[in-house]
Order: structure tokens, then C-alpha cells, then sequence
């Protein structure tokens, strides 16, 4: 099963997704991030905007490559494979 | 009078608490997140702060014990469907009386949650949330859930019913330079005024739009900009695309309206059926961005003057509050207790707030005031707050 990988920022906002280790069935990158919202519900409204796009300012990747399709989140994530969601830093 | 004051900050919600005559803060909410609106609604005491996430999303924050804990609300989203036509700003050669190309349309997301407004007793769940961009958000439970006022949405000025398909008038909302932080150019809902006779009854203002206003409880709307003058466009005296910066009622003569707009102070004596200029640039009072109307005397009102739109700061180096209390006829401008020297301050559209005889404003410099004798003389509650956006008495 796929591993999901956090910015700790997220752990504010739901602590319990800390200090464990989170695996999902693989899928699509929307099925992942769904999977994730069923284990801390409300976690897709601060990644996802209201059509499921990811937002403007988070970055997505599976293992070390950015996710290709930010609107519909359809790149599949192999069942070793490890996702990460993290802050796209703009500056500062 | 109310012994608490919310702001909204760029680090989070500060609440100051009135104890022994004097002011201290609690420490900080929401730490290190910016919140662009924090106000208590005063029919249950529910603190409320709008959060402005910059990787999250806009997000609602509620507590219901006084600001010891604070619960996530559902975020609010628009519906399948809900589209605009894409502004863009204008560029240098900008041609007003070019043909209208073909609309450009985008699915609508909540950018910012701009401003919160509570329903009258008679509809204790009833919440407001004005967004960019440009949405009216209604709850009907206490925020628990959230619906678009798509009357408003559809409105002819902007479009038509783009849920049913292409646009039917073209869209006369231009955008506010607010959202450009968030990489688009669209209008904003900043004011929410509901009218404490008649919960039906509401005035809102855009920017940049205007004011509009609904008698059917939001069934209908009606641009209510007769009298506004928009002297940077080429017809100032157009329906649309006014730059209200904040627009404030009295609660105990609601037909008394004020708005510190972009070009100027206005004022309605009529509930915005007619606007007047009531600015007086040689005292200073014209540019600004706040405004706060007494609660008993309609004719009486505050703003905090700045350098016009080029700079957006203090006048001359020196804080200043001007008040009238005959509509804006004449006005009184007040220093004492304020920087007078070296203060490059300016304070936002909800910076700024009124409570019997007290008033409070905050800066984005972290400057807080408070005045007791309505304006006259003010104290500093600190200097080194965060930005400022926000000030409520609670």
C-alpha cells in the first residue's frame, strides 16, 4: 500500500495523522488524498479547492516527481510508491 | 459598553480584555496564521475569525466559550457551476470604448472570506459571509452549513445566470486590487449591512462594484449608486464600478449610510437610495479606507484619514481621526494622544470601530488606539501588535 508523507504544518489542523505512519490503497492521486480525508475528515478542504483541483499554493508529488495533473489528480500511485503533500513555497 | 475587542491580524486573533480601566491582550489565537476578520456575535456571544490561509484555503474558525477553544467550521464553497467572468486589470492603453470581446469564464473558489455579519434576533442562526470573489454566503444554523445567494450571483450587472449557460449583459464588477494577492482580479464583498427593522432588508457593498441592496431578503437585488462620483473613470457617474472601501449603517436610524470610499466620504440619508459627497480634503478627510456610524445618531460618524490612493498612508507623518456629527457637513479632526510625527500608518476597511463612546482602530504598522470620549483623545493599546486588518468591540 502506497505511504503518505506530510508537512508537518497539516499536523496542526489534524494531529491525529502525527507520529504514524499512514498507508492508503493505492490509486489515483484523488483515491490517496480521499483515503486520507476518511482517516482525518475535512483534510481534502485544505488541499483540494471546491473542484477537487489541488490549491493553488500546495504541491503534490509521488515519490520525487511533482504530480503532472493538478485539476483532476488522475496520475496513479504505484502500491510501493510514497506521496507527498507539502507547501509550494512562492518566496519569503 | 463592551469590554473586549477582537482584531483580526497578519499572526492571528489578538482579543483584549477591559479589566481595572485597563486594556490587556490574551495571548494570541491561531497563532501565525493571518485573519482578516474577527468579530463576537453579539446575540450568543460566538467568536468568530476568518482565516486567510496562504496554502490551506480560507477557513472559519467558531468558539462558543469565549475564545478558550476554537473549532474548524466547514469551509464554504461554491456550488457545481458557479462561474464569472474573468476581469483583468487594466493595462496602460486600455481602451474604454473598445468593442466587448468574448466573456472568459473560471469556475469559481473561494479566495478570502472577507467579512461576517450576524441576522437580527428574530433569525438567531442567520450569518453573512461576503467573499472574494464576490460571493454572499448565507448559514441559517450557525455556520454549521453554508449557501450561495445565487441572486446575487446571477446578477445582471455581472453576467446573468452563467449556472444556466453563456452570459446574457455583460459583466460591469471590476476587481479589487485585494485579490491580487491571491493571483486574480476579482470583486470583493467587504459590507454587509443588515437593516435591524426588517431582516428582509439588506445593503452589501463590492468592491469594486458598488452598493446593492435587497428588500426580499435576497431574492432580488438593486445597485444603489445614484450620487456616487467615480472620478478615475470615464463616466464617474456610472451605475457600476464604484470602489466603496467600507460601508457602515446606525443601527438605531438605519436609513443613515455612510461609505469611505475611494473617492471620497459619502453619505445617505435615504437608505442609498441617493448619495451625497460629503469630503472635505482641506482637513484632510476624503481618502481612506474604514468607517463607523454611531449606533443612536445617524448623522454622526468616524473615519481616519489618509494620503489618497498613490501612497495609503498617514497625512503628513500624523495619525489623525476625523469626526461629524451633522452628515458630514463639517468635520472635526482630532490628534490628541496620536503620533504626530514620523507615522506612516494606514488602517484597513475593518480596522476601525465604534461602541457607545469608545472607539479603537488599528494599523498594518501594529499601532492599536483606543478613545473614551468619542474620538476626542486617544490612548495606545500597543505598538507592536501584527498587521492590523481588523478591529470589532466585542
Amino acid at each position: 500500500m502506497p505511504t503518505v508523507e506530510l508537512t508537518r504544518h497539516l499536523y496542526r489542523f489534524f494531529p491525529s495523522l502525527e507520529n504514524r505512519t499512514i498507508r492508503v490503497p493505492a490509486g489515483s492521486v484523488a483515491d490517496i488524498v480521499q483515503a486520507v480525508n476518511e482517516i482525518a475528515p475535512g483534510f481534502t478542504d485544505y488541499v483540494l479547492d471546491e473542484h477537487g483541483a489541488l490549491r493553488r499554493h500546495v504541491n503534490l508529488s509521488i515519490n520525487d516527481s511533482i504530480v503532472i495533473d493538478r485539476k483532476t489528480l488522475s496520475d496513479r500511485v504505484p502500491e510501493d510508491g510514497t506521496v507527498y503533500i507539502f507547501q509550494a513555497l512562492s518566496g519569503g | 459598553m463592551p469590554n473586549m475587542i477582537l482584531l483580526g491580524t497578519r499572526k492571528g486573533t489578538v482579543i483584549l480584555e477591559r479589566s481595572n480601566s485597563t486594556w490587556k491582550p490574551r495571548p494570541i489565537e491561531h497563532a501565525g496564521i493571518p485573519v482578516c476578520y474577527a468579530a463576537r456575535d453579539p446575540r450568543d456571544g460566538t467568536l468568530w475569525a476568518s482565516l486567510d490561509h496562504g496554502h490551506w484555503g480560507p477557513k472559519l474558525s467558531r468558539s462558543r466559550d469565549g475564545g478558550a477553544t476554537w473549532d474548524a467550521v466547514l469551509s464554504l464553497k461554491y456550488p457545481e457551476g458557479a462561474r464569472y467572468i474573468v476581469k483583468y486589470l487594466p493595462t496602460p492603453d486600455f481602451d474604454p470604448d473598445a468593442p466587448v470581446g468574448q466573456p472568459e469564464y473560471r469556475d469559481a473558489i473561494v479566495y478570502k472570506i472577507w467579512n461576517l455579519a450576524f441576522g437580527n434576533a428574530d433569525q438567531p442562526g442567520r450569518i453573512y459571509a461576503g467573499t472574494i470573489p464576490g460571493g454572499l454566503f448565507v448559514s441559517d444554523d450557525g455556520g454549521d452549513s453554508w449557501t450561495l445567494n445565487t441572486p446575487l450571483w446571477n446578477h445582471e450587472s455581472r453576467g446573468g445566470d452563467l449556472f444556466a449557460g453563456e452570459a446574457s449583459s455583460e459583466n460591469r464588477w471590476g476587481g479589487t486590487p485585494a485579490s491580487i494577492d491571491y493571483g486574480v482580479f476579482e470583486p470583493g464583498i467587504h459590507s454587509i449591512i443588515v437593516d435591524p427593522r426588517n431582516s428582509q432588508h439588506l445593503h452589501i457593498a463590492v468592491s469594486s462594484a458598488g452598493v446593492l441592496e435587497t428588500s426580499d431578503g435576497g431574492l432580488t437585488w438593486t445597485g444603489r449608486n445614484r450620487g456616487m462620483l467615480n472620478d478615475y473613470m470615464p463616466n464617474p457617474e456610472s451605475d457600476w464600478g464604484h470602489d466603496p472601501h467600507f460601508v457602515a449603517g446606525c443601527p438605531a436610524q438605519p436609513d443613515c449610510l455612510w461609505q469611505q470610499n475611494h473617492c471620497g466620504v459619502f453619505y445617505s440619508a435615504d437608505g442609498a437610495q441617493n448619495w451625497k459627497k460629503v469630503s472635505l480634503p482641506d482637513a484632510g478627510v476624503h481618502f481612506g479606507f474604514p468607517i463607523a456610524v454611531d449606533a443612536k445618531e445617524g448623522r454622526t460618524a468616524w473615519v481616519v484619514p489618509a494620503v489618497s490612493d498613490a501612497a495609503r498612508m498617514a497625512i503628513d507623518g500624523g495619525l489623525c481621526v476625523a469626526r461629524t456629527t451633522d452628515g458630514g457637513q463639517s468635520w472635526r479632526v482630532f490628534r490628541n494622544g496620536l503620533p504626530q510625527a514620523a507615522a506612516y500608518d494606514i488602517v484597513l476597511r475593518h480596522g476601525l470601530d465604534v461602541a457607545g463612546d469608545r472607539l479603537c482602530f488599528g494599523s498594518t504598522t501594529g499601532n492599536v488606539y483606543l478613545s473614551e470620549d468619542r474620538g476626542e483623545t486617544w490612548q495606545t493599546l500597543g505598538h507592536n501588535f501584527p498587521p492590523v486588518y481588523s478591529v470589532r468591540f466585542g
